[in-house]
């Protein structure tokens, strides 16, 4: 019976055992809802590429878990879903799910998310590679990491004329 | 001119190492060519017809001696002694070896240059007016503008995966030499209602394969709020910008579908919801950049009047020289369109004497223009003599600026992938056949692409020339009455389009006939066509 079913997960998604997470907090596993059947309420939900992430707002009290998906390579807009969705204040888990390469993980988490479900698995120390690579970045984000141009700023106010 | 401070370089050296992590992954079969094709194409790496091919970045078209001389090391190192300067302001070498690249980038990263961004669907290389800080016409030098915006979209993590590839130019003058209608975004320095700089924002040009001119979306934005407004615009467009069709993905399609007023709105609508989060830098941010940019402290006694008893070296004088706003001194355009050369290819050897020059007279500073050309902004009259000397020896003294001759190309069928139809060689054929009468002709812009992607910006051209495959074979469109000035315009295909030869010869047919229109010498050809329209010219083609 389970040699029956992998194939056909495999067929229609990603396998849970390539959950690359961030996160320390106990993982939400209830599974996420396309946004058209969301119920109020609901702890999890789905965003395809077109969707409004802001339609979520009122909602995110209620949610633990918002997945937001990347059917193929070229898609982008989850990008700025997550980012609106950490600008609103969502601190629970933010998930990348489908087409995402392990070379995209610095984008993922600066864009706010904590966790990818990529459609083939990381490769746990390339990802701890491409996470520690750049030691300094040019603009504010989702994340906690801080401009050069506000550590330029400090240097200067810290350096007696 | 802008310096790294180690922050920067830190970015660029760690650039460097991921790339060569990720070619060793591809060079061990870790990933497929498939999955390293999209990691290339973000360092500017392209597979050719023949080779790879990599774009360099040179932000804002400038640079320095040491720069201009490290790109004649690549080229003898890593290419076959020349290089490619394109029409966004970059350089381009086609014979890369592609498990040499992070050699390369780590000699580039040496002199505080890169490759990021030079492809796929990101925010390129920001372009800018190649005359900053030298023309007379300008509110402020445009390059610290440009360099914040550099910085700013340098690995953005919400706009590295946009419907198509995006860029931005930043002009300091009403003149136009950056093209700034025609871009995804353009930028104009302006002065705000209490004297202050702000800018004047256009949002939706392009050429390719439609062509349309930018709306302004924004007449005065202060310069506090510069990034966060950029920041909307990129995020309502990474949002709402087409993704189910390559070709109706740029900015420029949703903003004609929504139409411009309604697009302001919502990038105002966004603006509003990014403006209290803090994304812009404190001013002082770019004072620190436009300090870098000071100009070099020129003597404002040198001497205007010098000798010109030559006439070869007056006309090229009269012709590739502007004037700078300190009295005694030049802007220098050189080059590089001898006839019968390939537009925008620069030797090893031309590249090192290029340098040479602009550390003995230019004040260290090279500029590049999306026209293909080099620039010496800063150069004393009293030295003109003796530059004009060393281009001369070196192939370097075409007095062809904004002429004929002066032909912008794509690399064509030649190089690229994408082509249709060669490019260099009319580019060629017509610069060999127009050069004799070109004094007479006065200014003729004539740019020619290979394919619809239009890289060599036909729609901008006076003249265009556009190659199509017609059933298997090179057909060449003839369009007129394009210009990517201050007077933007987009030129119109004439009528049925031509062989190799044809093409030529239709070119010669047009500009017979403007010689028998114009209403005197100082009458452009794009004045001419605006006056008439495009009857009297189709009748001499074919007529």
């Amino acid at each position: 019976m389970a040699d029956n079913l992998a194939p056909l997960a495999s067929r229609e998604g990603p396998e849970p055992g390539h959950l690359f997470r961030l996160r320390r907090d106990p993982e939400h596993t209830a599974p996420a809802v396309p946004l058209a059947d969301y119920p109020a309420g609901g702890t999890a939900v789905l965003l395809a590429p077109g969707d409004d992430a802001r339609l979520l707002i009122p909602h995110l009290g209620a949610l633990r878990r918002i997945d937001i998906a990347f059917p193929k390579f070229r898609e982008g807009r989850g990008f700025s879903a997550a980012r609106i969705l950490r600008e609103a204040g969502f601190a629970h888990e933010i998930r990348a799910v489908g087409v995402l390469t392990v070379d995209q993980l610095a984008f993922l988490v600066r864009a706010g998310f904590d966790a990818v479900l990529p459609a083939t698995p990381f490769d746990p120390g390339v990802a701890q590679a491409v996470l520690a690579r750049f030691p300094h970045v040019y603009m504010k984000a989702a994340d906690a990491a801080r401009p050069v141009w506000l550590l330029r700023q400090e240097r200067a106010l810290a350096t007696p004329h | 001119m802008y310096r790294y401070d180690e922050y920067d370089q830190a970015i660029v050296d760690a650039r460097v190492a991921e790339f060569r992590d990720q070619v060793a992954r591809r060079l061990n079969n870790e990933i497929s060519e498939e999955a390293f094709k999209p990691l290339r194409l973000m360092n500017g790496l392209y597979l050719q017809l023949h080779a790879y091919m990599l774009r360099v970045a040179i932000p804002y078209g400038t640079l320095d001696s040491r720069q201009l001389r490290m790109l004649a090391h690549i080229a003898r190192r890593y290419d076959r002694g020349y290089g490619h300067f394109t029409t966004r302001q970059n350089i381009q070498y086609n014979w890369i070896k592609l498990e040499e690249t992070p050699d390369l980038l780590a000699d580039l990263a040496s002199v505080e240059m890169h490759a990021f961004q030079t492809s796929g669907n990101c925010i390129r290389n920001i372009s800018s007016d190649q005359f900053a800080a030298a023309a007379a016409d300008e509110i402020a030098d445009p390059r610290p503008y440009a360099e914040l915006l550099r910085q700013w979209s340098t690995l953005h993590p919400e706009f590295s995966f946009l419907p198509r590839k995006f860029k931005i130019a930043v002009t300091g003058s009403a003149t136009d030499r950056a093209a700034i209608q025609l871009h995804d975004i353009g930028l104009q320095l302006v002065h705000g209602p209490g004297g202050e700089i702000g800018l004047k924002v256009l949002v939706g040009g392009g050429m390719g394969r439609t062509p349309m001119l930018a709306h302004v979306i924004r007449e005065f934005l202060p310069v506090a709020d510069y990034l966060g407004y950029m920041e909307a615009i990129l995020r309502v467009y990474n949002r709402h910008g087409r993704r189910d069709n390559i070709y109706k993905a740029r900015i420029k399609i949703l903003v004609n579908d929504l139409g411009p007023a309604e697009f302001a709105a919502q990038v105002e609508a966004e603006w509003a919801q990014l403006k209290p989060l803090g994304l812009d830098p404190p001013p002082s941010e770019l004072a620190r950049i436009a300090a870098h940019f000071a100009p070099p402290v020129l003597a404002a006694d040198a001497p205007v009047d010098i000798d010109l008893s030559n006439p070869e070296f007056a006309n090229w004088v009269a012709v590739n020289t502007h004037p700078h706003k300190v009295p005694g001194h030049a802007i220098v355009t050189i080059s590089l369109k001898a006839p019968g050369e390939i537009p925008g290819d620069a030797s090893a050897d031309q590249m090192d004497l290029i340098a040479d020059l602009a550390q003995a007279h230019a004040g260290d500073e090279i500029r590049v223009t999306h026209a293909q050309n080099l620039v010496l902004p800063h150069v004393r009259r009293d030295a003109l003599f003796t530059i004009w000397q060393a281009l001369h020896a070196a192939g370097l003294a075409t007095a062809n600026l904004d002429r004929a001759s002066d032909i912008i190309s794509c690399p064509g069928l030649d190089y690229c992938t994408l082509a249709n139809a060669r490019s260099i060689p009319i580019a060629q054929k017509l610069a060999v056949r127009l050069a004799r009468q070109e004094a007479d002709l006065g200014e003729l812009k004539i740019k020619i692409s290979g394919c619809i992607n239009g890289c060599g910006h036909h729609h901008a051209g006076h003249v265009g020339i556009l190659g199509v495959d017609r059933k298997g074979e090179e057909n060449y469109q003839l369009l007129l009455g394009g210009s990517g000035a201050e007077d933007a315009s987009l030129a119109r295909i004439l009528g049925p389009g031509f062989d190799e030869d044809g093409i030529v010869a239709a070119v010669d047919k047009v500009i017979g006939r403007y010689m028998t229109l114009r209403a005197g010498p100082d009458e452009r050809f794009l004045d001419t066509y605006r006056r008439v329209g495009a009857e009297p010219f189709k009748e001499a083609v074919y007529g």
